[in-house]
């Protein structure tokens, strides 16, 4: 040490020393300039490119979801309202001990298995200072309740909302539907932005034809937000425009006296407005209430609805297919006056049965001894089924599908609900096409009474009717009458499309035919002559029984013999007052038996609760 | 040495109550300068909480009284003490390793009684004290094996430090350590020697490295790879600072700091905070701090009288930028994300004790100068 210490050189150590810290400063000095070019990069040049980053970070769009329309029947009577409901909710931040809290809040609000599941899902995804609804629609009892209770439960509150509700419940619940939430598969079907604040969905009848009008355009709010989305304020608000309000063409009370009329009976019932195509009653039987569905049915509940051997979810008015049996005679004849096949004086014999000329196969009437010598008035009073067997295959299938056509059967009658079916007329290019079979004669020869391959809808059936009360004069069925917007009070009409004007050679064969359908209600050999006899006003009708399994040659058909499942439908058609029609109403009664017997009064019923009764 | 001397005479004369109460006063001031504005950005970047910005005066409070309890010891009482300092801080780094309190993953704290103490914050100090002490008597430049002896005295700590795992601190104490040697007159030649080993053992080093350390360098080389996990704090920190522009957005309005986007603005991206809410133009009022201070200290190295507070007073005030530029480095996105805070701005840590303990020896050097030439 001593040796190197009388070595050291102070004044060059100094030199070494300065020169190395000067060239330290000069290092400093440059990597500073580099930073400071990197910050002038970042903050100058490249400002805006950032700037955009920053706002975006910062400003989110909530949506804000419309109002959806009510929904009004033709005199303003609601059958789709909006109201408050209460839900639950939890903010899991202000929870000290989640679990006992719930323990404490079962005490005071019932809370299902599902809820709590839905409870733990949503709290798993959802930040903590975010609120979680743990149950929807409180009872009042409930939020009383908890409100009493409210200081025992921080970050536990009671929010409002609007909920869907159907106030008539199980009335016209096949011509309403119902919303639902929004699931997987109706998420193809919309514009998501337009529906990123809704959370239900019309998904039957009229909720989903018209969703687009109902549902309305969703509104947008900018917040500022933190990093983890909490809202820090409102910056722009764009209001949510609400849907339009629906006024359909149904009369409520008249629906609800249809389904009442049909008691335990399954079936369906329309009513129409001839001069105007309105759906006056739509009626499948059995209903079932749709408010359950709205925020998700019970599994069980929903498989109690599903097995129900009625199948109350089946919407019958618009997808049962039903053979028209008897009902179908006056469209026939009408086709036989306008061939000149038939006439006023022109009759056949009925012995009961009918064979077709070379064969010994026996085609029966519905009357065993028969009918005797029938003309085309006694064969639609009385129904003679052997007189139209033989109309029938004097027009040949090509002629009959051809009149038949332009009364709407075979194909849909284009009403404003989505799900309806078209039902078949059959003919012998669809009979090849489909089955690749030729036409036998004896399909036409059913095909006259309204059997074989033949398939029509309740709505087809009443449709037809009223192109007859019309006297050829076709309106398109439809529901909806009129829209009005929200916060307005003008409604705005909805049009009626007039399909076409079916033009037949001699206008008389409509009151001929006509005549003969006030005979089935009026007459005293009539088949409907029950509900004739103490009518305050005219009727024109036509009873219908349609086989639902074909009795073998020369077995007796005996309705206490057979199960009720293969009973024959019973139905009738019908129009009132005959010289004005004001309704015109098809009815089908599943394995009810006869059509006079059964169907019949239930169409009174329909048309008397339109006709004379006069609400209080 | 003698117009030195003089200029030191007449400064000397005109500051003498600095001297008396060992305190530089234009170190002082800067320091002082420094801690306001750091004040008031984490005002702002803390949410507005008063309570944080107390707790953090209080700190700065025993910071400077640190440094001027530190100033007070003179040059000649730290040269006799260093090695026992470095020797006591070895131990403690040893104990650490054994029976250390762990926190955050890393073994870095000793809980003595009440207070936690983290020994690798001394070798801060330690090391560069060390290595000057040891090259004091030396003739300068160091041959070879002093040279040698100086790496362990170096590398040792450092390897202790690194193995905590604290990288940021390691780098620091190495760097510490190199500038002693750099400005005894390390010869280029073995520098460009040293360059070459370390690029070719840096291989070796990753295979040794901590997966989160080896995510920093890669999150580092490309963020957007990872833009929600560790990439985030890179994204979020260059938003915040280029979204500033050139006069910022206004203290307490920058969005990205106040609606919580920024990570960790209080403490290692504060600097974020102050370029999003002052702009380039804050930024450029905190260097010309910073390069105060830093040259400053650099004028107090070249100014000390004998080589062990040279080429102490040299190293600590370089350790000062090599701190600034690995914490702005990291946050403006130009080096890897290394744990360490800006001095004297960021929030906590007993780092800024550290820190200013630094500056009172670098002011105890400047003002016993009289007392040594006599």
């Amino acid at each position: 040490m001593l040796y190197q210490l009388t070595l050291k050189d102070h004044l060059f150590e100094y030199n070494l020393f300065s020169s190395r810290a000067i060239t330290l400063l000069v290092l400093c000095g440059l990597l500073l300039l580099a930073l400071l070019s990197r910050l002038w990069y970042l903050q100058v040049i490249e400002h805006e490119h950032f700037t955009t980053l920053s706002e975006d970070n910062r400003v989110k769009l909530q949506p804000i979801a419309p109002n959806r329309g009510l929904i009004y029947d033709r005199n303003g009577i609601l059958l789709g309202d909006n109201f408050p409901s209460y839900r639950l909710e939890i903010t899991a931040e202000q929870i000290d001990d989640m679990p006992s809290t719930l323990m404490a809040l079962e005490d005071i609000i019932h809370i299902r298995e599902i809820d709590r599941d839905r409870f733990d899902k949503l709290l798993a995804r959802k930040p903590r200072f975010e609120a979680v609804p743990l149950r929807f629609h409180l009872s009042d009892e409930e939020v009383a309740r908890f409100s009493v209770n409210r200081h025992l439960f921080p970050g536990v509150e009671i929010k409002a909302g609007l909920a869907r509700r159907y106030p008539m419940g199980k009335v016209a619940v096949h011509a309403l539907g119902y919303v639902g939430r929004i699931d997987a598969q109706s998420l193809k079907s919309i514009d998501t932005s337009n529906y990123s604040g809704t959370t239900h969905i019309g998904k039957t009848g009229v909720e989903k034809t018209f969703e687009k009008l109902l549902h309305g355009t969703v509104g947008v709010r900018q917040v500022e937000t933190t990093a983890q989305g909490r809202v820090v304020r409102i910056l722009k608000r764009t209001p949510p425009v609400p849907g339009q309000n629906l006024y359909l063409t149904l009369d409520s009370r008249l629906q609800a006296a249809a389904e009442a009329a049909f008691g335990d009976h399954s079936g369906s019932a329309i009513a129409l407005d001839p001069k105007t195509g309105d759906v006056l009653a739509l009626v499948s039987m059995p209903t079932y209430d749709p408010n359950p569905f709205v925020n998700g049915i019970d599994y069980d509940d929903y498989a109690n609805l599903r097995d129900d051997p009625d199948e109350p979810l089946f919407n019958r008015a618009l997808r049962g297919q039903y053979p028209p049996g008897s009902t179908i005679k006056p469209f026939i004849g009408l086709a036989g006056l306008e061939q000149g096949l038939t006439g006023f004086s022109s009759s056949t014999y009925c012995p009961g049965f009918y064979m077709l000329p070379g064969s010994t196969r026996k085609f029966r009437d519905w009357k065993r001894g028969g009918h005797g010598t029938v003309d085309l008035d006694i064969a639609i009073t009385q129904s003679c089924d052997v007189y139209f067997y033989d109309l029938a295959l004097s027009l040949g299938i090509d002629r009959m599908h051809d009149y038949l056509q332009h009364f709407g059967f075979g194909k849909r009658t284009g009403v404003d609900i989505v799900g309806e079916l078209p039902g078949l007329l059959p003919s012998p290019a669809w009979k090849r096409q489909r089955r690749g079979q030729p036409w036998f004669p004896g399909e036409t020869i059913i095909t006259g009474i309204g059997q074989g391959f033949f398939l029509t809808t309740p709505l087809q059936l009443a449709t037809a009717t009223s192109v007859l009360a019309n006297r050829g004069y076709w309106m398109t069925p439809t529901i909806l009458r009129a829209e009005q917007e929200s916060g307005q009070d003008a409604l705005l009409p909805h049009r009626s499309q007039i399909a076409e004007t079916l033009s037949i050679n001699n206008p008389q064969n409509w009151d001929r035919v006509i005549h003969s359908m006030v005979d089935v209600v009026h007459s005293i050999r009539g088949t409907a002559r029950r509900i004739g006899e103490d009518s305050p006003y005219r009727i024109a009708g036509k009873t219908g029984t349609a086989q639902v399994f074909g009795l073998k040659q020369e077995e007796e058909y005996d309705a206490e013999a057979i199960p009720e499942e293969l009973r024959d439908h019973a139905l009738f058609i019908a129009f009132a007052p005959v010289d004005d029609p004001q309704i015109a109403v098809a009815v089908i009664v599943e394995h009810g038996g006869g059509g006079g017997a059964v169907a019949a009064p239930i169409a009174r019923k329909i048309m008397d609760s339109y006709l004379v009764d006069e609400p209080a | 040495m003698s117009t030195l001397l003089s200029t030191d005479h007449e400064d000397a004369s005109q500051h003498g109550w600095q001297y008396r109460l060992h305190i530089d006063a234009p170190l002082l001031f800067a320091l002082v300068g420094v801690s306001a504005l750091g004040l008031i950005v984490l005002y702002s970047a803390g949410g507005e909480d008063m309570e944080l910005v107390q707790r953090q005066m209080l700190r700065l409070g025993i910071a400077f009284g640190t440094m001027i309890a530190v100033a007070q010891v003179s040059p000649v009482v730290l040269l006799r003490l260093t090695p026992w300092v470095f020797i006591t801080g070895i131990l403690l780094l040893l104990a650490v390793l054994i029976g250390g309190t762990t926190s955050g993953g890393a073994q870095r704290w000793l809980d003595v009684y009440f207070v936690r103490f983290q020994p690798s914050e001394m070798m801060k100090l330690a090391v560069p004290m060390m290595v000057a002490w040891y090259l004091a008597d030396v003739r300068l430049p160091p041959n070879r094996f002093q040279l040698l002896a100086s790496g362990i005295m170096i590398a040792v700590p450092m390897l202790m430090i690194a193995k905590q795992p604290d990288l940021g601190t390691a780098l620091l104490i190495a760097s510490a350590g190199f500038f002693v040697l750099f400005l005894a007159g390390l010869h280029w030649r073995i520098m460009i020697f040293l360059g070459v080993v370390a690029g070719a053992t840096a291989p070796l080093v990753w295979h040794y490295m901590h997966d989160y350390q080896r995510q920093r360098v890669l999150t580092f080389l490309n963020p957007e790879n990872d833009p929600l996990g560790t990439g985030y704090h890179i994204i979020q920190s260059k938003i915040a600072i280029g979204s500033g522009g050139l006069y910022g957005k206004g203290w307490l309005n920058g969005t990205q700091s106040q609606l919580d986007f920024l990570p960790e603005r209080s403490t290692d991206f504060i600097f974020a905070v102050l370029a999003e809410e002052f702009g380039f133009i804050g930024i450029l009022a905190l260097f010309a701090f910073y390069v105060f201070i830093v040259v400053r200290g650099i004028l107090i190295a070249i100014q000390a009288q004998d080589t062990y507070t040279r080429l102490l007073a040299g190293s600590l005030s370089m350790t000062f930028f090599v701190y600034i530029m690995v914490n702005t480095g990291m946050v403006t996105g130009i080096l890897p994300v290394v744990g360490l805070p800006l001095p004297a701005i960021s929030y906590g840590g007993t780092s800024i004790v550290t820190l200013m303990a630094g500056f009172g020896i670098l002011m105890s050097i400047q003002t016993h100068r009289k007392l040594l030439a006599t």
